[in-house]
């Protein structure tokens, strides 16, 4: 009998799925060796299905998305029960990734924003998603939207990761590669909790840019310069999340002059990547003065979206705190 | 019992260390809110710990060094100066008051600018109020139930 | 000798005034004389330049076989088994016209009058002109073969040919240099020298070099003669080169420049010493606009035997002065300048004080505010100088003006100061003021105090570890302190500082190794992505970047433990024992833990 693989999309872009896809031919290999018992962008399989499946029967699941809803959680669960090894996939299942950015805001705000105050929302009668509608047909539910985002690893036990926005297809490749050749020979499986598909040191190392000793007098924003190709983004003055990202994706973002952002998420060592960038790149000012300081900081434009846009679920304090409200 | 603020303290070997000592060697009077963890220097002080401290129950954070100029390691301060600011932006964004945290300079004959410092410190955090941190349970039981 | 003699260097044997001498080939006849001792007279010949024969006076008599003639010894080679004559009838004859010739054009040059007397010619048949120039040709080769600038040529032809600038204009390529006028055998050029009084005494005497390569002082170690690149003709421009044709052993080296030499060591002891305020800040004093107004450091060179006076404390128009003011703590001891005290003026006032009274017959007065005479023997010093009647007036002086007319039978210049012992302004009038300017850190010293990782005390010299139990050590291991880098001290202290860093320096020497303090940081290189965050944030420069690894690493030796770098480290690769980020954080946890019930029993 195959071994069974499950691939699920929860609160994501659906990118990590494409980048799947973007195998190419070799997804026939993981097709011949696994038996897919769910991948609800590609096929069509019930939840009611995966229920039905005894304890620890799916022998692999690819999951991807952060937990933002009532859904999310429940096949969170499900498929934490049902599968021997639950990976999670992607940055959203990692660190919350983008739609954990969303933890800047309360649920209340983000609802009172987007059913009512967006420009381009006429709600008179102020109706907002009920999570249970009774309607002449029946009854609809609909999931309930949860207050923080989270990653999957803080509702279920998280065997191993594959870090990335989305994951590269290579890198997914040899993923699937190593668990189809583990799983043929027998050998024994990585430490638990193993970031796979990923290397080890930071995404700099995998950039080919020539740095050197940084000392910054001014951020600019990669829009605002044509940046010299061979030079050190941050060198540069733009702000590049490399330094305190993992490398793994081939440093693709930076070799066509585009800053890394930090999807492959938080180095071995790195604490909370967010908060390290801060101690970077501040440490790196060139001035002394406050005033100084101040004016050269005026230049980096919303810290905390730029250096926590991937990890702000999994960051130390997790989420915005509500005492003072950000300005939006 | 009353609420008493929960201060951390982390304080440079060479000069704030050393002022806090003489603050008590000479028996001056200040408030026990600050609990102090050593450092060799603010240089040493990551962001990292900051955020810790809150999400491990502090109200406040207070970091003091060596005045400028003074540092034991030459600039150790300065660096911990411009990463002062970028922390208080930063706080403000993640939406916990700004003055929740501080960087001071003692040095260490200075133990009065410490007692005086740690007490008005204090007090700042205590007109503030606790710092309650969003969990999700206070957040859902609010909302959801719409 | 055989092989040397079969080379260029061959040897030729040739008689002069009957006598035999061997000499390489390609010599003068002058030359082969000058090996002889034999004296010819020479009007346009110098060793260092190639020979001209323009003025012929050196014609000499070469007889090969039965032919006799004349020729210029200072140009004719050398060649085998000739017969030379230098004197002899003919020669004097011949002598004799070419100075009764030069004499007509320029009978006012004593040496002419003094060839003549030597070859009987006392008045010329040509008339008594007064040219002065006799047209050797000396200045204008050196202008264009020794100094290379040709700033002065011959001009015109038969009687008009004489020594000009082009068209007569004030030269354009002129340096200055004075070369021609140093050729000159009749002193027919001049350099008009406006530093000088007409007897000759400097204007003001120089305490520095007067020529371009000089000994630095008599006292200089090793005592060599340095070459100042700015001044010297060889240098600038390529001519010259005369002081190596005077250098036997060839010393010599004009190609030398400047270079940087790299020297490992493992410990360095910093003596940069201090400079003297700028006097030019007290207006009051008169420094710089005043005649006979000294800094201390250039009456001392005064003072000294090998200075510009030899010793002699002389006025800038040569005599002796009647008075001298000593001011003490300029900029010392000011809060306008520096408050500290320099330490050494008052020691060194007193000793001037005493070099003075022995060397003149002036009266000296003492300007201080407190007279700390604190060293061994150093309060005896001051009474014996009370003794030597040495007039001391407590106060600083208020300023330095020009006397009056009714004052300057006892001194041009008068000091203005409050005497605070018997509470009364006084003036008195001197001839000369000397300044004690106050001792300050080098101005360099910020930049070599970041070189070295060490700090500065808040009056600026470098910081100790500590101000009594480590006064030679720095903050930074390896780097010691001796001297006035370190705060105003007099030379036994300095002495005593440099011998106890010594001691320090060599004790680490015999050990062998070095104690490093565990807190150092340290970066783990499979975690470092070499992004170069840290390179530049390390005080010490400790962490070095390796190209070939792309990654930075510390050195254990330099690392001094603060951590700045384990903060900075956005891929958190460097690790600081001793205060880890697991020892920080579960020290964070530490103090906000819940106490649990059994804790509080």
């Amino acid at each position: 009998m195959k071994p069974k693989l499950a691939l699920y999309w929860a609160a994501s872009c659906g990118g990590c799925e494409i980048a799947v896809v973007d195998v190419e031919e070799h997804i026939l290999t993981i097709a011949d060796f696994f038996d897919i018992v769910l991948w609800p962008v590609a096929m069509d399989f019930k939840y009611k299905d995966v229920e039905a499946m005894p304890d620890g029967e799916i022998t692999l699941c690819l999951f991807n998305g952060s937990i933002r809803n009532s859904e999310n959680e429940h096949m969170a669960k499900l498929l934490r029960a049902k599968s021997k090894v639950l990976v999670a996939f992607g940055s959203c299942a990692q660190e919350g990734c983008i739609p954990g950015l969303a933890n800047l805001f309360t649920k209340q705000q983000i609802w009172d924003y987007v059913y009512k105050q967006s420009p381009s929302t006429v709600n008179e009668s102020g109706i907002f998603p009920q999570p249970i509608n009774k309607m002449p047909e029946g009854t609809i539910e609909i999931p309930t939207m949860w207050d923080t985002v989270k990653p999957l690893n803080q509702v279920v036990d998280v065997d191993y990761y594959v870090p990335g926005c989305p994951p590269q297809s290579d890198q997914i490749l040899n993923v699937v590669v190593a668990v189809i050749d583990i799983l043929k020979n027998g050998q024994p499986l990585p430490p638990k909790g193993t970031i796979l598909g990923a290397g080890d040191k930071t995404c700099c190392d995998e950039c080919g840019r020539e740095r050197k000793e940084k000392k910054i007098k001014k951020f600019v924003r990669p829009h605002e310069i044509i940046p010299n190709p061979k030079e050190c983004l941050m060198d540069q003055g733009i702000v590049c999340c490399g330094p305190a990202t993992r490398s793994g994706c081939g440093a693709k973002c930076t070799a066509v002059n585009v800053p890394c952002r930090g999807c492959y998420g938080p180095p071995p060592d790195c604490l909370d990547p967010g908060a390290k960038m801060i101690s970077a790149l501040s440490s790196v000012i060139d001035a002394s003065e406050p005033e100084e300081i101040d004016s050269i900081l005026a230049t980096l434009t919303d810290p905390v979206g730029t250096f926590y846009r991937f990890n702000l679920a999994a960051s130390i304090l997790g989420r915005g705190q509500m005492e003072v409200r950000k300005q939006s | 019992m009353s609420w008493e603020p929960k201060i951390a303290g982390f304080l440079c070997n060479w000069c704030s260390y050393t002022g806090a000592d003489l603050a008590g060697t000479s028996r001056l009077h200040y408030p026990p809110n600050i609990r102090v963890i050593r450092m060799m220097c603010t240089g040493r002080m990551d962001p990292v710990f900051v955020f810790k401290a809150f999400q491990a129950g502090a109200d406040g954070v207070i970091v003091s060094g060596c005045h400028p100029g003074d540092c034991h390691y030459q600039e150790g301060n300065f660096k911990m100066l411009r990463r002062a600011h970028l922390i208080k932006r930063v706080l403000a964004d993640l939406g916990i008051h700004p003055d929740r945290f501080r960087l001071t300079w003692v040095s260490a004959s200075e133990g009065d600018r410490w007692a005086r410092f740690s007490a008005d410190f204090t007090q700042t955090i205590r007109t503030l109020g606790p710092l309650k941190l969003t969990s999700d349970s206070i957040l859902e039981g609010t909302y959801n139930a719409a | 000798m055989s092989s040397e003699a079969s080379g260029d260097k061959k040897l030729v044997n040739l008689t002069i005034d009957g006598r035999s001498v061997e000499i390489e080939k390609n010599s003068t006849v002058l030359q082969a004389a000058h090996k002889l001792g034999i004296e010819i007279p020479t009007l346009c010949h110098v060793d260092w330049m190639e020979p001209y024969g323009a003025c012929r006076l050196c014609s000499v008599e070469v007889i090969k076989g039965k032919r006799r003639r004349l020729v210029t010894a200072c140009n004719y080679p050398v060649s085998d088994r000739i017969v030379i004559e230098t004197i002899n009838d003919r020669i004097r004859r011949v002598r004799a016209m070419i100075i009764e010739l030069l004499l007509g054009r320029s009978s006012n040059v004593p040496l002419l009058q003094e060839l003549g007397k030597q070859y009987g010619v006392e008045k010329s048949r040509f008339g008594e002109g007064t040219e002065g120039c006799i047209l050797c040709g000396l200045c204008t080769r050196v202008c264009d073969e020794i100094v290379g600038v040709g700033a002065i040529a011959m001009d015109g032809r038969g009687i008009k040919r004489r020594v000009a600038t082009p068209y007569d204009e004030e030269s354009k390529t002129c340096i200055a240099c004075g070369a021609c006028a140093a050729v000159c055998p009749t002193g027919y050029i001049k350099v008009i020298d406006d530093t000088r009084t007409e007897k000759g005494v400097p204007l003001e005497f120089p305490t520095g070099p007067t020529t371009s390569i000089y000994v630095k002082t008599l006292q200089s170690v090793p005592k060599v003669p340095v070459i100042d690149v700015e001044s010297c003709i060889k240098m600038q421009t390529g001519g010259c080169g005369v002081c190596a044709t005077y250098c036997e052993p060839g010393a010599i080296n004009y190609n030398q420049k400047p270079e940087e030499i790299e020297v490992d060591v493992g410990q360095i002891l910093i003596s940069t010493g201090f400079q003297t305020i700028d006097l030019k800040k007290f207006a009051q004093y008169g420094y710089g606009r005043l005649d006979n107004v000294y800094s201390a450091l250039e009456f001392e060179r005064m003072l000294n035997a090998t200075g510009p006076t030899g010793s002699q404390v002389v006025l800038k128009n040569g005599q002796e002065p009647r008075a001298v003011g000593i001011i003490h703590c300029i900029g010392s001891r000011d809060e306008n300048h520096h408050r500290y005290c320099s330490r050494v003026c008052c020691m060194y006032a007193l000793k001037m004080a005493h070099l003075i009274k022995d060397r003149t017959k002036a009266a000296v007065y003492q300007f201080y505010i407190d007279m700390r005479a604190f060293g061994k023997g150093y309060e005896e010093f001051y009474h014996r100088l009370l003794d030597e009647g040495v007039t001391m007036i407590r106060g600083k002086a208020a300023e330095v003006v020009e006397a009056g007319w009714g004052q300057r039978d006892e001194g041009v210049l008068l000091i203005r100061a409050e005497d605070t012992l018997i509470g009364k302004f006084r003036e008195i009038p001197v001839d000369m003021v000397v300044l004690c300017a106050a001792m300050e850190p080098q101005h360099d010293a910020d930049e070599v105090g970041r070189l070295f990782s060490i700090s500065r005390s808040p009056d600026g010299f470098f910081l100790e570890r500590h101000p009594k139990l480590d006064p030679t050590s720095t903050m930074t291991d390896g780097i010691y302190l001796a001297g006035a880098c370190q705060s105003p001290k007099d030379i036994p202290d300095s002495v005593a500082q440099a011998q106890g860093a010594a001691a320090r320096i060599l004790q680490l020497i015999s050990r062998g190794y070095v104690e490093v303090d565990p807190i150092r940081a340290e970066v783990v290189e499979e975690l470092c992505g070499g992004c170069r965050m840290c390179n530049n944030l390390c005080p010490y420069g400790a962490i070095e970047f390796v190209l070939d690894k792309k990654i930075s690493r510390v050195n254990d030796a330099l690392c001094k433990g603060c951590g700045t770098c384990v903060a900075a480290c956005p891929a958190g690769a460097i690790t600081g024992k001793g205060f880890t980020n697991a020892q920080i954080m579960a020290e964070i946890d530490g103090l906000f833990a819940k106490p649990t019930q059994g804790a509080k029993a």
